[in-house]
């Protein structure tokens, strides 16, 4: 059975199409089928990231209006067979959405991958609220700052209410949080929400908590999933949190601020 | 004697007319509604060519209720010149509303408005309308000049003068109160609201900053409440508030609202504690 999983955090700019990219490509790598999808109509960003921005024919949007067919406007990632990649347009806008046309989208895909990944744009409109819609599980990227923790509860309502789970009064979305750009020294100097502050106002299970890291520009800007960096610190956290996803039980890292030198902690910062 | 004889009683609404208006009609979704239109406060005169001399607006104001308990003008004049005398000066040229109720069924001397008008005017003070009128009083009203005001909320006149036997505010009573609690066992998220008509409202989680919680009855949290509390909406000056951490960045009851801004205000933010009414102040206290 094929799972609809949304990635969405309300906020913009906090790591929603990094997460996205990761975490399907994590979860292809692993050897399941699939196909993440970039809701961000106008302003897609997601073929960029995996690095298949000159590949893109047909988009999402053809596929909705039948100008495509999804074999068409799905595109095979150069190095995971198991991952695609819907691309959205660039030139069409929001309004070509509607419930049933992205259903039938969605439902097709189903017959074909175990995993689909829908990356959300920013906001709470009509792209955000499409995105959203047909999600068995939702991914919340948070940063640990206040503004985007409010943002994040905002779309923790809105899955709730508007989700067709919950319009059918079927079983609830599962929600998990993704914490991004965590600076543990920040935190703990109180610069920045803390893992703990964040989870009381949210309320939900967390899944992975990405350190701040000079990777994650990096393997974007190379059209590289940061998840396939294994050296860097950014790399093995979403490994981690596609592992906690999956249902292993692995313990959290990269939490603590490194340990200053013996000196240092003797004379303060 | 002294205290039952005096003619005229002053004080002011302390709620905002906003509150009042609002959620008077204990219908949720014109909540929403006039709290936007209220956002207008004050009336716009705009004159553009082509667009129109005016503009019709609604606007809520809050009004001194001025409340006669006889229809002598001398003894009238001479308390209310007692009372500004007494520093009541924030009165002076404040629009008055002049409330009939006690001497509507009152047999005698009629009370004569184009006088008292006039009388009040020479001391700074401009009736501007009239309630609790009866036929006779309201057309009288009106041939002086003023308006007839329906409604309006039934204040309470505060504790010094409250009898034993003081009634028991008009709409408590009224309140087709059905039972039943509603129950909610999810946060209650950043622009969400939730509305127990006519019941208490029980919430097993937290009420997040952004999300509004509003009941007819008392509220119940039991987890933290970050956001805004409203209860006894339909003028319930009974109802309670209550949470397990109480962080609201609003709690109103019957309309008597504090905001909190200033977190460090009271020593029970953050604490257990419940919030209520006494002599139209907010109380905050430790559970």
């Amino acid at each position: 059975m094929s799972r609809v999983i949304v990635v969405t955090s309300g906020k913009g700019g906090v790591g929603k199409t990094t997460t996205s990219a990761s975490f399907a490509a994590g979860l292809a790598n692993r050897g399941h089928r699939t196909v993440v999808i970039d809701f961000d109509i106008g302003l897609r960003n997601l073929d960029l990231l995996m690095g298949c921005e000159r590949r893109v024919v047909y988009d999402f949007v053809n596929v909705i209006n039948e100008e495509a067919t999804l074999k068409q406007a799905l595109i095979r990632d150069k190095n995971d067979n198991n991952l695609h990649i819907l691309p959205a347009s660039q030139t069409r806008d929001k309004d070509a959405f509607t419930e049933e046309k992205v259903g039938n989208v969605i439902n097709e895909l189903r017959d074909s991958f175990d995993y689909i990944v829908c990356d959300s744009p920013a906001g709470i409109e009509k792209g955000a609220l499409m995105a959203l819609f047909y999600a068995d599980e939702a991914l919340i990227v948070t940063n640990p700052e206040i503004s985007s923790v409010r943002d994040s509860d905002r779309i923790l309502g809105m899955l709730s209410a508007k989700s067709q789970r919950a319009i059918e009064g079927e079983e609830p979305i599962k929600e998990h949080l993704v914490v991004t750009r965590y600076s543990p020294a920040r935190a703990e100097t109180g610069e920045m929400l803390s893992l703990d502050d964040i989870q009381e106002l949210l309320g939900i299970d967390l899944v992975g908590v990405i350190p701040e890291s000079k990777a994650v520009l990096q393997a974007s800007n190379s059209g590289v999933p940061v998840i396939r960096d294994e050296q860097s610190k950014s790399g093995q956290a979403y490994q981690d949190m596609v592992s906690r996803f999956l249902g292993e039980d692995i313990p959290m890292r990269f939490l603590d601020a490194e340990k200053k030198g013996f000196l240092k902690r003797i004379f303060g910062a | 004697m002294i205290v039952w004889n005096t003619s005229v009683r002053l004080w002011v609404q302390l709620q905002t007319a906003i509150h009042v208006t609002c959620y008077h009609s204990a219908d949720y979704q014109r909540i929403s509604r006039l709290r936007t239109n209220t956002k207008t406060t004050g009336e716009r005169l705009t004159q553009h060519e082509g667009i129109g001399a005016v503009e019709l607006k609604g606007a809520v104001f809050t009004l001194p209720v001025l409340k006669l308990h006889c229809t002598d003008l001398d003894a009238i004049e001479h308390e209310l010149k007692v009372h500004l005398a007494r520093g009541l000066s924030f009165f002076k040229h404040a629009p008055l509303v002049i409330d009939l109720e006690l001497i509507k069924e009152q047999q005698g001397e009629e009370l004569d408005l184009p006088s008292l008008v006039s009388t009040m005017h020479d001391m700074k003070l401009f009736i501007v309308g009239v309630r609790n009128a009866n036929p006779q009083q309201a057309e009288r009203a009106v041939t002086a000049g003023l308006a007839v005001l329906k409604g309006g909320v039934t204040q309470q006149e505060g504790a010094a003068e409250k009898p034993a036997n003081a009634e028991l505010p008009v709409a408590t009573t009224n309140i087709p109160f059905s039972g039943h609690t509603k129950i909610i066992y999810q946060p209650v998220r950043s622009g969400q609201q939730i509305y127990a008509k006519n019941c208490d409202l029980i919430v097993l989680s937290s009420v997040n900053v952004g999300a509004e919680v509003i009941a007819d009855g008392n509220i119940h949290i039991y987890g933290s409440l970050r956001g805004r509390a409203l209860a006894g909406v339909s003028e319930n000056t009974k109802a309670r508030i209550f949470a397990q951490v109480m962080e609201p960045e609003l709690a109103a009851i019957a309309g008597n609202y504090q905001v909190f801004d200033e977190p460090n205000a009271s020593r029970l933010y953050g604490k257990a504690a419940q919030i209520y009414l006494d002599d139209n102040q907010l109380v905050i206290a430790p559970l």
